[in-house]
């Protein structure tokens, strides 16, 4: 078995102008790995969401990203509220975003489904009062 | 159609990416709302949107967007021209409106599907 490739990042919640920094980066960085553009896109958009999530709705968090030979896994962690009814937070318009974020143009409740429709697998486990885990797979 | 082209029906300015002017496009969609762009957009090459924050150019960059147009003479700020420019994607500004710039360019044969009409 060979090691995966893996990328880490740290993001940053206290400052929204960053947010989607690492997701800009794991784009350049799968894109010097040779991976295919449709495979890049799929990744980029669902790493990105979730990115945004962490800074919205958690105060930031941590992103893995790990290439293997046949999938790549994204995880993104955080230490925020967690989601009280994740079957409900999945539903296409369901936000609790408040004023302030909609008016930087997200919380339209799109992330969840999105992040689902672009990936292969998605497992979300979330503790109330202890934060959130997003595993995505995208396969190759 | 040509991003050149874009620039002339707007009467746009060009904020960075002078260089990739001759870029051809051959979609486009206008929104202010970046969780729909994500959503809902596929495969559109330029974006027309009055919201100016750095998402807007992050957004676009992970669509593998080209240009985007500021109407209603938004200007980005440093920071977001730079981000452009580290893409190589082309940044507009126009005076005009939202529904007029839209409907300009779909006008003139931009659609929204890649569809050559
Ligand atoms: N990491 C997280 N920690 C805590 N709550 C979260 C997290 N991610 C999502 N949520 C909750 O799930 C809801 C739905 O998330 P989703 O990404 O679908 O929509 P949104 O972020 O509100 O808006 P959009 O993604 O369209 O900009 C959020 O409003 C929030 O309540
Ligand atoms: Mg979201």
């Amino acid at each position: 078995m060979n090691e995966a490739v893996r990328f880490h990042f740290v993001v940053d919640g206290e400052d929204f102008t960053s947010a989607g920094q690492a997701s800009v980066q794991v784009k350049k960085n799968l894109r010097k790995l040779g991976i295919s553009p449709e495979i890049i896109r799929k990744i980029s958009i669902a790493m990105y969401e979730g990115e945004i999530n962490m800074v919205i709705h958690a105060d930031g968090g941590e992103a893995d990203v790990l290439v293997y030979e046949d999938r790549i896994e994204i995880i993104l962690t955080d230490r925020g509220p967690g989601i009280a009814n994740i079957d409900l937070a999945m539903q296409e318009g369901f936000s609790t975003a408040p004023d302030n974020v909609r008016s930087l143009g997200f919380g339209a409740g799109m992330g969840l489904p999105n992040m689902k429709r672009y990936t292969d697998d998605m497992k979300i486990e979330s503790t109330l009062g202890e934060g959130t885990t997003i595993t995505m797979t995208v396969k190759l | 159609m040509k991003i050149s082209t874009i620039k002339e029906l707007l009467d746009a300015e060009v904020l960075c990416g002078e260089e990739n002017l001759d870029h051809e496009v051959y979609s486009a969609c206008g929104s202010d709302m970046m969780s729909d762009v994500l959503a809902y957009v596929k495969d559109q090459a330029v974006l027309l949107t009055g919201l100016v924050n750095p998402q807007v150019v992050r957004t676009a960059e992970m669509m593998d967007m080209v240009c985007i147009v500021f109407v209603r003479s938004k200007t980005p700020t440093e920071e977001m021209i730079r981000l452009a420019e580290e893409s190589g994607m082309v940044l507009l500004r126009s005076k005009k409106r939202m529904y007029e710039a839209c409907g300009k360019l779909y006008a003139c044969g931009l659609g929204v599907n890649g569809e050559v009409k």
